[in-house]
This record gives C-alpha cells, structure tokens and sequence, in this order.
C-alpha cells in the first residue's frame, strides 16, 4: 500500500459490546454507502462502509460486537488481527472508535480497557445518552475523557443525533496519529514485569515479526486461548517459561485469568468515580415493569406463544399474496418471451432456464424480508434475548440453546430465512449446529409433494371414532419425523464434530426500548439485499444447468416422431377450421395434449432422464423406477420441482398448480406400471417412500448456497448434503420396505 | 457463603470467588462477576432454568450450572 493513498482515505474500526447500538452508528456514518464481504477462513461477515467528512474520505470496518478482545476462536480474532494489522487483506486502520452503552458504562468500559493497550487512537462514542438520562444517570463526559484518555462524543443514533460531530473527531483523531494518550495502566506490576519478560523472548526469538504487546499479554492471560495455539506453533521452545510465569503469578497473588478481569473492573471503577453519579433510589423502570410480565411464568410463556405464533403465520401465510404476484408477474414474463422468441432452444433457455432461475430466487424474497423484519424489531426492542431467555430450557436438551428457537421455527416456512436467522446465536458451534439442522424442518416446499402422493394413495379413511384423518396423520408423521431426525442429528453433532462442549449461556438481557423503524429497515433491505446478490447468482447457474440437463440432446424417438406428425396434421386441420366451431377447441386440447407427450417423450430421452435410467437399480431398494429417481435428480434445485417433473414424465405437462391438473397427474401416477409388465408403480409404500425420502432429503440448491454463505466456504453445504441425502435413501427405503410389510 | 444458583428472587449477594478456569469463568469474569461485586437475583425463566441477575446496572441471565460455579456471601 503506498503512503500517496493512504493519505487519501481514512481508515477507521469500529468496536462495541452487543447491545450498544453499534450497527444503528454504522449505518448512521456510511448511509447506504457499505457492501458486505467476508474474512477467508472464518465465518465472520467483513462489513465496510465509506463517508467523506471535510474532503476526507474515510473508510469504517464494523466489527463484530465483543464483550471481550480475549480470542477463543478464529472468528473472534479477526476483531484483534483487524486492529493490530495483521491481516493481509485488511489495511491498517488510523483509528478506532468504541461504541459504548452511557446506560450500561460498567461493563462497556471493560471492553474499552483492552481497546486502548492497542495504542491506536481512539474516540469513545458514548450511545444511548438518552436512555441514560431517563434512568437518571448523570454522566460528565469531559471529566470521564479525561480520565480514560480519548475523546468522547456523546450520541443519540437511533435519532441520529451526534453523528456530525462523531465524524468530525473521527477524522481529527485518525489524522493526528497519536494514539489513545495513557494506555490504561491497569495491570499490577508483577503481571507488567512478566508480560515485559515475554515480550523480550520474542524479540529475541528467530521469528522476524513482531508480537504486538497486547498478544503478549493474552499469551499470558488466555491459558488454551486462540493467541496460545497460534503464538505457540512458532514458538515451542516458550511454552515451559509460559507455564512458569503463570505459576509465579498465582504464587504472587495474580492467578491469570482472574487478574484481568480483576484488574480491569478496578480500573473502570475508578474511571467512572465522580465522573458519573446515579440518582439516589433506584426506582423500578419500566423496563423492569415490562421485563416482569414478558418473562413471568403464565403471562410471558402466553405472549411468548402468541408472539411466535403470529411470527410463524407471518412468514408462512403473509408472505402468500406477495409469493404469488411474483410467479404471475414470472408466468406473464415466460408468456411474454415465449411470444417473442421463436421456438426452440433460445426460447426454452431463456423461459425455462433463466426466468425459472431468477425466479427461485426471487420467490424467497417476502419470506426472508419478513422474517428478518420481526427479528429487526424484536432484537433491536430487546426481547430477542427473552425469548432466548424463555426457551433455553427446552433447547438445552437438544444440545442447542435458547438462541436457536426462532432460526428453528422460522424453518418450518422455509430454511433460507432460518439459515440466514442463525446469526443471532452467538456461539460458533451452536450456530453451525443450528444450520446443519435447520433444513431438516419440513419446509413449505415439501408441501406440494406431500399433497400430491398423500391425495392419490394415502386413504382418506377416519379414525378413532373419526376425531383423525389418516392422510391428515401422514402429514403430521411427515413434520414429525423431520423433527426427531433433526434432534438426533442435533445430538449426535454436539456429541461428535463439535466436542461435547456445551457453550455457556452467558446472556445480557438489555433494557427494553422502542425499535427504531431506520435499524428495521435497514436489516431487512440488507438481508434480502444479501440474498439476492451474494446466493443469487449460483442459484440461478444451477437452474440453468439441471435445465440443460433435461433440454439435452433434445432428440425424438420413433414414437416421438409420429406424435410430431400427428401434431402437425391436427394443426393444419385446425387452420381450415372455424375458430368458433365446436370442433375447434377439441382440436386445440388435442395439440396442447400432443405437446405434453411430445415434451414428456424429450425429457424421458435428456441426459437427466437417461441418468434415471441408469441409477434406477440404485433406487430400486426405495420401490422407485427410473421415472421418479429421474425426477428425484431433477429437483436438485427445489424439491417442489419434483411434482412439475413428475408432470412432464407423465405426459401432464409441467404446470401442475390447478386442481384439474394435479388430479390428472394424481390418475396417472395411479395407473403408471413398471416398464414391460402390468404392476403398478405406485402404492402406499412407494408414496411413503417418496415423501420420506423428500421430507429428509437437501434437494434445495438455495438451501445449500446460503449455507456455504453463512459458513464461508464449502465444507459445511457439501457435509449437510452428504448426511442429508444419505438419510433419505436409508430412510426412504426403511419406509418402503417395511411398509410393503403391511399392505 | 452459598453458590449464586442459591440466592432466593429478591436476594442479593456479594462474589467471593469464580470456581475453575475455563472459557465459562473467562466469561462470568469478563462480564463483571468479580470478586466484591454485588449481585441480585431478579427471576427465573418460566421453565425453571436459565435465572436472571442484576449486576453493574445491567441484567444478565446464566443457566443454574454457571450461576453454581459462583460463590456469594450474603449482604
């Protein structure tokens, strides 16, 4: 990086506790200016944002909130390597600014204690000044810079109050390259001697790099830490002195971890002395009132119930009339092109490959905007953390916690917005749990393939004196079962790949207040944003190959060639019809009949269905022909594909979304035998087979690149696909086995 | 002196010591749970488990578990 730039743009991070409004500042500072990327090798977002502020053009880093700079993991170093400019693909920035809750300066201030031994010049936002005062806590802001050493800028971001004069230190401070003046001298001098002792082992060491004194000093603190296993990889030979140094210090009456926590708090308080002064009686709040009905047994539990229930509703009914004005304005689209190009491979690329691409992925636009649209609300208000608070309990028991619930819940509408959900679950290895899972809910999508085998085969037969339905049971069976494999998935991951640790469930539960419809917004623009640009385009290069795989080579066969001649013959008899004649639209529905079967005899022959041919032996054991193990690979994009497949095969044409329709293809799946002989293919174990196999199968291609978007990379969608698919087949084929047992 | 999981809704105690030196610990520790600090038990989640707590001017909720690695002496 040459001097020349960065003297032309400010670079500047930005750092806070949860809960402090640090999001709401970002968004504050750069407007709509921000674009999303992500750190290679972890699963943190990289989230950067611009303003220019007296010609000055200044780049902000938001990272991730942090009690703590004390690593556990790779994610959570990224915060530390930003700051100390230890990542390649980050430039070193000028300054740093902390966002701080005045309501809460205790615990915030420890995180601003580990802040200033970065030495980097700092700004202290002081957030929230509002709610502060409320509580009639009084807060001199001069006298408290004073003492921490910084500049602080008092702000009221929700109301975007303060935002001005924060840009203006901001650049003052990034300019004038001093860091923060007194690094907080809060450790004991034991503790500094020691740190000092390392520090010189690794200046003196053959490694070239400096160690930053600050992961020294966590060297020292974080026995087990991220910085020990990295630190330590080059430099072995260290590792008695460390174990001795910690022993002395214990011997000392400084036992690391507990000195840093110790010593920090003690600095904290002496900062806030006289600086800031609490009113007298500590009235209950309202907050407190609010706080007491929302987790009260009965009360709470109910609103709780309600409130999800409304969420669920919202997800999975509201977004209806929004869902299916996009598949009208697609179907006029495709009529549109279809209009307009002639015939042919063109057409069919572009209507059946790139509109049907677009629109998979559009069609989960409302689902996600709403659901990120009650979380916005929900986590910015305060009752996030209750509803953690409420469910923790029962999650703990499936190994998770409480902060999976609503990930989990929102699945069941559809796992896209439940994946994209995760990132409220602070702990890595819950969230990733949480997303391994979350596809195992039985989604919207498998809906139609229910419907469609559960209306043709399952009996409608009452039972139990007619309180129950069978069909009815099957389709409860069919949630059921995605849920108990999802537990015992749950289990099985915790127990396994993620270490039987159960992290700890150490939660702030913030005061409540009113959301901010800007922050609700925002959320909800950027994640349907995220979507569209960051899943969009593999979703859409997906439909388009599995359509080339059907379109492909597009020959006929014999009896393909006669339907065409006969098609052509029915059309020229129609031209010297009269359009009004009875004999007319006969005519007309013996065409559009001839084209389904001049289709369906193309697709049976596409490389896809010659590929169904071939793995039919493999799904023999699941009681299916090459018919529905070719439909089974062709609703490698969505699994409702599978009934629109099922359509062509058998002669119905693709567009089984009326109920005239959908019975026809219901008879003919009736009638449909094994090639070469009389048997039928279908019955109850086949249709149980099928909805098995779909209800636990990852036949979802957005499924699978939201995923590898929320993890980073491409280990953890090939994994779920893996054991996903491997469930189905074994569970599909338990069903049919077993099942033809009976019937 | 009892384990913070003991403390009744309503009571207050005044940590002594963090038992162990896992991530759990580092935790309780970095949120403010020194020795010295004075902490009340306000609630109990509905199913009996996590329990809520006010500490620093701020509410903070463990699970039964983390709150017994907490040792108070009444005040």
């Amino acid at each position: 990086m040459s001097t020349q730039v960065s003297e032309q743009v400010l670079r500047v991070a930005l750092i806070g506790n949860p809960n402090t409004g640090k999001s709401t500042i970002f968004n504050a500072l750069c407007g709509a200016r921000q674009r999303v990327g992500n750190y290679p090798g972890v699963t943190v977002e990289k989230r950067l944002g611009r303003f220019s502020q007296q010609g000055r053009r200044v780049e902000v880093i938001d990272l991730p909130g942090t009690y703590s700079l004390s690593p556990r993991s790779p994610d959570e170093m990224v915060a530390v390597d930003v700051m100390l400019a230890r990542r390649d693909d980050t430039p070193a920035v000028d300054a740093v600014v902390c966002v701080v809750d005045a309501s809460n300066l205790q615990r915030n201030l420890y995180l601003v204690s580990q802040v200033l031994e970065l030495g980097l010049p700092t700004v202290v936002a002081l957030n929230m000044t509002d709610v502060a005062a409320a509580r009639g806590i009084d807060i001199d802001g001069d006298r408290l810079g004073e003492r921490i050493g910084v500049r602080i800028v008092p702000t009221e971001a929700s109301r975007g109050r303060g935002i001005d004069q924060l840009k203006a230190t901001l650049v003052e401070v990034a300019q004038s390259h001093t860091p923060a003046t007194q690094r907080a001298n809060v450790f004991p001098e034991t503790f500094r001697d020691e740190v000092d002792q390392l520090e010189r082992r690794f200046a003196n060491g053959t490694s070239s790099s400096v160690v930053p004194r600050y992961l020294v000093e966590r060297l020292l603190l974080d026995a087990n830490g991220y910085v020990e296993s990295t630190l330590m990889a080059g430099h072995g030979d260290l590792r008695p002195e460390l174990t001795a140094a910690r022993g002395r210090l214990a011997e000392a009456g400084v036992p690391v971890p507990a000195v840093e926590a110790v010593s920090r708090y003690r600095w904290v308080e002496q900062v806030l002395d006289g600086a800031v002064t609490r009113a007298e009686v500590r009235q209950r709040s309202l907050s407190d009132r609010i706080d007491r009905v929302l987790t009260h047994r009965v009360w709470g539990t109910l609103a709780f119930a309600l409130l999800m229930l409304l969420i669920f509703q919202a997800v999975f009914s509201w977004a209806g009339p929004a869902m299916d004005l996009i598949d009208g304005a697609l179907a006029a689209t495709s009529d549109w092109l279809s209009a307009l190009l002639p015939p042919g491979m063109l057409q069919s690329l572009v209507v059946d490959g790139i509109v049907a691409g677009v629109g998979a992925v559009i069609i989960f636009l409302p689902q996600i905007m709403i659901l990120f649209f009650f979380i916005g609300v929900l986590e910015d208000c305060g009752y996030m953390a209750r509803a953690a608070y409420l469910m923790d309990r029962l999650m703990v028991r499936v190994g998770l916690s409480g902060r999976s619930f609503i990930p989990m819940l929102s699945s069941f509408a559809c796992a896209i917005p439940g994946i994209m959900a995760t990132r409220v679950i602070d702990h890595r290895n819950d969230r990733l749990t949480t997303i391994m899972v979350a596809p195992l809910m039985s989604c919207s999508a498998r809906l139609p393939v229910y419907t469609l085998l559960i209306g043709a085969f399952i009996p409608a037969r009452h039972v139990l004196g007619g309180v129950l339905n069978v069909q009815g049971l099957t389709m409860a069976g069919m949630y059921l079962l995605g849920i108990i494999v999802a537990v015992v998935v749950a289990l099985v991951l915790k127990r396994s790949v993620f270490g039987g640790v159960t992290p700890p469930f150490v939660m702030e539960m913030p005061s409540y207040k009113w959301p901010s419809p800007r922050t609700v917004a925002f959320r909800m623009l950027d994640r349907g944003g995220a979507f569209v640009r960051r899943a969009g385009t593999l979703i859409v290069a997906v439909t388009i190959l599995v359509w080339a795989a059907l379109y492909f080579p597009h020959d006929l066969t014999d009896e393909g060639r006669q339907l065409v001649e006969r098609r052509e013959a029915l059309e020229s008899t129609l031209a010297e019809t009269d359009p009004a004649a009875a004999e007319a639209a006969d005519l007309e529905d013996q065409i559009a009949e001839l084209d389904n079967r001049i289709v369906g005899d193309q697709q049976r022959h596409s490389y896809l269905g010659r590929a169904g041919h071939v793995v039919e032996p493999l799904f023999r054991p699941l009681g299916w022909d090459w018919r529905i193990s070719c439909a089974a690979l062709a609703s490698f994009p969505a699994r409702e594909v599978v009934v629109s497949t099922l359509g062509v095969i058998y002669d119905v044409g693709g567009e089984v979304d009326d109920d005239e329709q959908l019975t026809r293809l219901q008879t003919s799946l009736k009638n449909a035998t094994w090639d070469g002989s009389d048997e039928p293919v279908y019955g109850v174990p086949v249709a149980l087979s099928i909805m098995v196999f779909f209800a636990l199968c990852a036949q979802c291609v957005s499924t699978l690149v939201v995923i590898r978007r929320e993890t980073n990379g491409w280990r953890w969608p090939a994994f779920v696909f893996g054991y996903m698919t491997v469930l189905a087949y074994l569970g599909a084929m338990v069903a049919y086995q077993v099942s033809r047992l009976f019937v | 002196m009892t384990a913070l999981a003991m403390l009744k809704v309503g009571e207050s105690g005044r940590v002594v010591e963090i038992a162990g030196g896992d991530e759990t610990s580092v935790r309780l520790l970095e949120m403010g749970l020194t020795p010295g600090v004075v902490v009340e038990r306000v609630g109990t989640a509905p199913l009996g488990d996590p329990l809520e707590f006010q500490l620093r001017g701020y509410r903070l909720s463990l699970r039964r578990s983390e709150a017994d690695l907490v040792t108070v002496e009444p005040c």
